[in-house]
């Protein structure tokens, strides 16, 4: 049986740690590994992250959607934001490369996400917003092992 | 949880210990408080203690490497120290150890920069 959990929340960065917690918390159902909810929480703050930064150029009246589904020992979440969207997706997934430099950032982003996960799927338009689709198969055979 | 940042000297060296979870809403605040301390003490190395650091992401990673580029900038080094196995992990990804050096403990991170802990 599919299992769904729906957020919305305003676009400010005190939601990134709320965010990854509260999809931590839901995932938690599937009783994963200490390093797979840590993988969980980090793209979950990667992705809420770039869509205050990024897609709404730190506007707080904005809104943040993730939808996470939980089907058998998958998880799968949408992080949807309706802001400026990227131009160059390619460009945007490459290792240390950023948009705003002047900002400090690693530009380890979506990096992290491929790593972290088993697939990454950014649907983007200029001026519509972007949604990060990300998939993770935990392990499992957890019990079987110990 | 959000993150506590304690800032102290020893000789010519700042150490920052961190406390919490790293991440874009805590970096901004932590590069402030970083800076004016680099700035206040006059410091020349700087010790980043994440013993007890339970999360970071990209953000950390930006927030540490801005820092370090002043430090080198000063002439300086920075080492990092009681990493865990999770922020281990983001470090090696982000290629940070090719510049900054991992030591085991402050106490070997102190020795390393030559002061006696």
């Amino acid at each position: 049986m599919k299992n769904t959990m729906n957020l919305e929340f305003s676009s400010v960065s005190s939601n990134e740690s709320f965010a990854r917690v509260t999809v931590a918390a839901f995932v938690s159902q599937l009783d994963p590994t200490m390093d797979e909810l840590t993988e969980i929480k980090t793209v979950v703050s990667e992705a809420v992250t770039n869509s205050i930064i990024h897609g709404y150029n730190n506007r707080k009246d904005e809104k943040i959607y993730i939808s996470c589904t939980l089907d058998d020992d998958v998880v799968e979440m949408e992080i949807r934001d309706y802001g400026i969207g990227i131009e160059n997706i390619d460009e945007a997934i490459q290792p240390l490369y950023t948009s705003k430099p002047e900002l400090e950032r690693s530009g380890m982003g979506f990096t992290i996400m491929e790593n972290f996960m088993d697939k990454v799927e950014i649907k983007s338009h200029p001026d519509e917003g972007t949604t990060v689709r990300l998939i993770k198969h935990f392990k499992k055979s957890k019990t079987l092992c110990n | 949880m959000s993150l506590s940042v304690k800032l102290t000297t020893k000789e010519n060296v700042l150490l920052v210990r961190l406390t919490g979870e790293l991440d874009h809403h805590a970096a901004e605040n932590l590069k402030k408080e970083w800076q004016l301390s680099m700035r206040e003490n006059n410091v020349q190395h700087v010790i980043l203690n994440l013993e007890n650091l339970s999360f970071m992401d990209s953000s950390g990673l930006g927030v540490i490497l801005g820092r370090y580029k002043e430090v080198k900038q000063a002439g300086g080094e920075m080492v990092v120290c009681s990493i865990s196995p999770a922020v281990k992990r983001l470090f090696d990804m982000s290629g940070l150890f090719k510049i900054i050096r991992l030591e085991e403990s402050e106490e070997f991170a102190l020795l390393s920069l030559g002061v006696a802990s």
